[in-house]
């Protein structure tokens, strides 16, 4: 069936590499200027009447041409190649393969510890498992192709990361866990993780002051390690061709710290998720793309709530992050994390107009409610100015964590589960980690 | 002269990529099924009414039925097979 797939011109580049991976070099796109987002429908007609912007020609005349034009033999024979990374480098000198690796974008561009053999061997011993242990494949979003990765290439960034080899089984299961920290997504994405159990203590991680900051190694290395891991094993994370954040984020350099479950009245969060008390685990939120911090509970701690809930963009919902004061405070107040939860998901409301009138709620979440899917569909069936719930209890987590300096928490842009881009993951962001002890 | 030493590469397994040919394309678009596929990007929709309408004014003989997948990113078989069925060709569009 010929095909003619129109972009963006500023996805030019990750379509030609797309195409490429997909064997079919020759593919026949056609692009318009960005954005088509927010353009009338006037605009989007004077984009089919004019330039194709890449192609330097009319756009009608490429997407005719592309449908219509005989194969030359170029089309006909498409692209059967295989690929490989070596598993080691030609040796050279330190100076050398740094400036390797930040040429070949395998950095973060903070200063990298550089994998030596001897650095890799020592790493491995943080775990029992087989270094050549395929753990999964990764990829920056779920229209490419997935590249497979195994214990080693793990320590390989664990050391690049500056890890240390008792934290290696946490960063193995972040890896198993199959989301990203690296997604392409144009909306910046970036993941946040959460360790609970007895590992935190094990490895001396910080759930005190300054648990979300960088006052800890285990926290920062892990964090970054994770980072580093998802760029290389997925097969890059290069602006233009492998990411298409527009703004970055500043969570993806390293995001993960530890709950304060001794000092939390409730239950912490992997046993609220199912696991034993016992259990080490790591869980992975996938967002970063907003970030409110407050202070409280005062006695406006409501409209302060609802201010905060509906100022989110609602296609991510939040991780709401409290220092054990804020926790303590809810608590005595008589909320359980479940209640002070379904009170979020009740009282967070927008009018229907304002709820639909975002990107991703339509591009994601309105085909379901077309299709009848609830709650979306009773979203999408409400008068427009009908005040509306924008977040159904299972959207929303909490976790406790901070020095006790003073009652402050923050909500992030955090889903724990469902549907979104950049991840193949939609139903198990929580791993145990003692799997990859 | 500074020491020389092996380091690992970071870098995941890539897959084999397998060559597919293009489709055979249409001599003509005379009398011709052209699926226009929304693929529900916002503002797509606008997008392929536009075409189909420059396709009624421009090009009155192409045949243009606009089609959606199911859900965002996420194949649709279903879809698919009807364009497969009952088209000639498609134009995607727009997004990635």
């Amino acid at each position: 069936m010929p095909t003619v797939p129109v972009s963006t011109h500023v996805f030019a580049r990750l379509a030609k590499a797309t195409a490429l991976a997909a064997g079919m070099p020759t593919l026949r796109n056609a692009f318009v200027p960005q954005p088509v987002v927010g353009r009338s429908p006037g605009e989007l007609r004077a984009y089919i009447e004019g330039m194709d912007p890449v192609a330097k020609r009319p756009f009608m005349q490429v997407v005719l041409d592309g449908l219509t034009r005989p194969l030359d033999d170029e089309d006909l024979k498409g692209a059967t190649f295989e690929r490989s990374t070596p598993r080691l480098l030609p040796p050279d000198t330190e100076e050398n393969l740094q400036r390797l690796f930040i040429e070949n974008r395998w950095t973060d561009f903070l200063p990298i510890v550089l994998p030596t053999e001897e650095r890799v061997e020592q790493m491995l011993r943080g775990t029992s498992q087989p270094r050549d242990r395929i753990i999964g494949r990764m990829r920056p979003t779920a229209f490419r192709e997935a590249w497979e990765f195994d214990v080693e290439k793990v320590a390989v960034n664990a050391v690049m990361a500056g890890a240390r080899p008792e934290y290696l089984p946490v960063i193995l299961a972040m890896a198993a866990s199959g989301i990203t920290a690296r997604s392409s997504s144009t909306t910046s994405f970036a993941t946040i993780s959460v360790v609970n159990g007895p590992i935190r203590n094990e490895i001396g991680m910080n759930s005190g002051i300054g648990a979300l900051g960088p006052y800890n190694h285990a926290n920062a290395t892990i964090g970054r390690a994770y980072g580093l891991l998802s760029q290389n094993v997925q097969g890059g994370s290069v602006p233009g061709e492998t990411y298409m954040g527009s703004l970055g984020n500043n969570w993806a350099y390293t995001a993960c710290f530890a709950e304060a479950e001794e000092r939390s009245p409730w239950a912490p969060f992997h046993v609220d998720e199912g696991f034993k008390p016992t259990d080490s685990t790591v869980t992975v939120f996938f967002g970063g793309w907003y970030t409110h911090s407050g202070f409280g509970p005062r006695a406006t701690w409501k409209e302060k709530f609802i201010r905060m809930l509906t100022a989110t963009d609602h296609y991510s919902p939040p991780l709401i992050v409290m220092d054990p004061l804020v926790a303590r405070a809810f608590h005595e107040m008589g909320f359980t994390k479940r209640s002070l939860i379904e009170w979020c998901a009740e009282n967070a409301k927008l009018t229907a107009r304002e709820y639909w009138d975002d990107q991703w709620v339509t591009t994601l979440i309105r085909p379901h409610a077309v299709a009848g899917v609830e709650p979306y569909a009773s979203r999408l069936r409400a008068a427009p100015d009908e005040l509306i719930s924008i977040f159904t209890p299972d959207d929303i987590r909490i976790v406790v964590t901070g020095g006790e300096t003073q009652g402050a928490f923050k909500m992030i842009s955090g889903r724990y589960l469902g549907r979104g881009p950049g991840t193949d993951n939609k139903s198990k962001p929580t791993v145990l980690i003692d799997e990859w002890r | 002269m500074a020491k020389k030493i092996t380091v690992h590469d970071p870098r995941g397994y890539p897959p084999k990529v397998v060559g597919k040919r293009l489709a055979n394309r249409l001599q003509s678009l005379d009398g011709k099924v052209i699926y226009l596929v929304d693929c529900l990007f916002d503002n797509a929709d606008v997008f392929i009414e536009q075409l189909r309408l420059w396709f009624a004014e421009h090009l009155p003989t192409v045949i243009t039925r606009v089609i959606k997948p199911r859900e965002s990113w996420v194949d649709d078989p279903d879809m698919r097979e009807t364009i497969a069925r009952e088209g000639n060709g498609a134009i995607i569009g727009v997004g990635l």
